[in-house]
């Protein structure tokens, strides 16, 4: 468990980032940290492992207050993985899987072992272990970056806008390979990120913040769009532009789910029934 | 050319002491310029003085520092170590900034990113900003090579044995092609130093060459794609 206690940062050029802030983030769930740039939210996450130190209120791990720990040490106990992955270009793929490993004194032999066993965790080809990151594709370099965060097997994984960078498509299979790798290993996550679908998707829990890393909502996605807290809240999650409020239309055998603006959602499947598609044959 | 084969032991012996000036300078100039580049790099205020005052060095010309030195260092006038001295300052005159400017090359996303996996200060320094900015102090440390060679030659006027004594003997003597071997084994033992430098850094840096080799890769795999 991560609790913030009335955390205040204010960086020397006289910016206040964070005032006040106080959260609770439970065990073994994805915490999402999302809002515009200027809201905080990565100054909040890297408070977590000391980047950042806080300038008022206190930061604590399972009741231990992290000021008193050594920035290096919580650091090598926590994975981290960033937008463009942060490899290092000099490494090879195994060898940035092993780099924690390594510095916290595992023989060569055993973390490169357990590396390799890593790519298979987070869907990489083992072939892939010798190249060097500027060999791989965004989505293999991201993947390379989680399991670099995986390697010491932390309680906690900080992701600050992992899948910023890469192309939708490659953006939707990391999130769906997120979600299979949380629900197999249960860590306690907190995730950055300025997209609300992203937020809504990975998230146990949502908090939604405004400038100054003031939180506008928190709570279960369900919860917010079935009842945001105020207009800034609405106004963020789309609710306020009709995005979120949807009808339904019947157009041929299908009922199809459009928007306040008409704009078309989806398609309403009832449970148990495949969705209609012209190629596969009719449910019997 | 007679001369020449009739002088090949003297040729080697000469080149053999060239060998011997300008590999430790150019050796110590890199060791003494890494943590100057490092301070001038880390403190913004140190920068200035220490670039400038390292830069100035180089305008030192060479026949008064013969003098200084001895009188500072405590060495004989005719000692082989003033040269060496000499031409480790002129080095350093060139490192220090190369390493600083090598430094300041290194992505501060990969710097942040290391020290956000658990880099203590001193091994992001060793393992991760020094690597990186290899590449750069590779061709600073290249340049210092055949300066420091060609510059060594001058240590004949102060006695100190070189491929610089065979112009010196070739002019006194009138002897022509004692001049010309002179310069063409000093160009190519400079070549010779440039080549192994560049080998140590194909060595020590395989990530640069793989970049470049799959940047072409994708290059010409793009252009086949764009006349299929």
């Amino acid at each position: 468990m991560i609790e913030f206690r009335s955390v205040s940062k204010q960086f020397p050029d006289g910016t206040r980032a964070v005032d006040d802030f106080s959260l609770t983030l439970p065990s073994h769930r994805t915490t999402v940290l999302v809002g515009s740039s200027g809201s905080g939210k990565t100054t909040l996450l890297r408070m977590i492992n000391r980047m950042v130190d806080p300038s008022g209120g206190t930061i604590e791990i399972d009741g231990a207050d992290i000021a008193q720990l050594e920035p290096v040490q919580l650091r090598r106990s926590i994975g981290y993985v960033m937008q463009n992955s942060g490899l290092l270009p000099h490494r090879t793929v195994i060898d940035n899987v092993a780099t924690v490993p390594l510095l916290r004194g595992v023989p060569r032999k055993k973390a490169r072992a357990d590396a390799l066993a890593l790519l298979d965790t987070v869907g990489l080809d083992q072939t892939l272990a010798a190249r060097y990151p500027s060999q791989l594709s965004g989505g293999q370099q991201q993947r390379v970056g989680v399991a670099r965060g995986l390697a010491v097997n932390p309680n906690i994984l900080l992701m600050d806008e992992p899948f910023g960078a890469v192309d939708p498509i490659v953006r939707a299979e990391l999130q769906q390979e997120l979600i299979r790798l949380q629900s197999e290993l249960g860590k306690t996550v907190v995730f950055v990120t300025h997209d609300i679908e992203e937020a809504f998707l990975l998230g146990d829990q949502v908090v939604i913040l405004r400038d100054g890393g003031r939180i506008a909502q928190v709570g279960a996605p369900a919860d917010i769009l079935a009842d945001p807290a105020d207009d800034f809240v609405a106004s963020f999650i789309g609710a306020d532009r009709g995005k979120r409020a949807l009808h339904l239309e019947r157009r041929g055998d299908s009922d199809l789910l459009l928007d306040s603006e008409g704009r078309l959602a989806g398609v309403l499947v009832m449970p148990g029934t495949s969705a209609p598609s012209p190629d596969s044959p009719a449910p019997r | 050319m007679t001369w020449i084969w009739a002088n090949l032991d003297l040729l080697w012996d000469r080149t053999l002491d060239h060998l011997v000036l300008s590999v430790p300078p150019i050796m110590l100039s890199f060791l003494i310029a890494v943590p100057l580049g490092w301070l001038a790099n880390r403190y913004r205020a140190g920068r200035g003085v220490i670039l400038t005052a390292s830069g100035l060095l180089y305008a030192i010309p060479s026949l008064p520092l013969f003098f200084v030195i001895p009188a500072v260092v405590g060495t004989s006038l005719r000692s082989p170590l003033n040269l060496v001295i000499a031409l480790t300052l002129y080095g350093v005159a060139l490192m220090v900034r190369v390493v600083a400017d090598g430094l300041a090359s290194v992505d501060e996303d990969v710097r942040q990113s290391a020290v956000a996996v658990g880099y203590s200060g001193w091994s992001t320094f060793w393992q991760v900003e020094l690597p990186l900015a290899g590449p750069v102090l590779l061709a600073g440390l290249r340049v210092v090579a055949v300066s420091t060679v060609s510059l060594a030659t001058v240590g004949a006027v102060i006695g100190a044995q070189s491929l610089g004594s065979l112009f010196t003997d070739g002019f006194q003597r009138g002897i022509q092609a004692e001049i010309i071997a002179g310069i063409v084994l000093t160009v190519a033992l400079a070549l010779l130093l440039d080549g192994a430098l560049v080998l140590l850094g194909r060595l020590l840096l395989p990530w640069t060459r793989l970049a470049a080799t799959s940047r072409r890769a994708l290059r010409v795999s793009r252009s086949a794609e764009g006349s299929g």
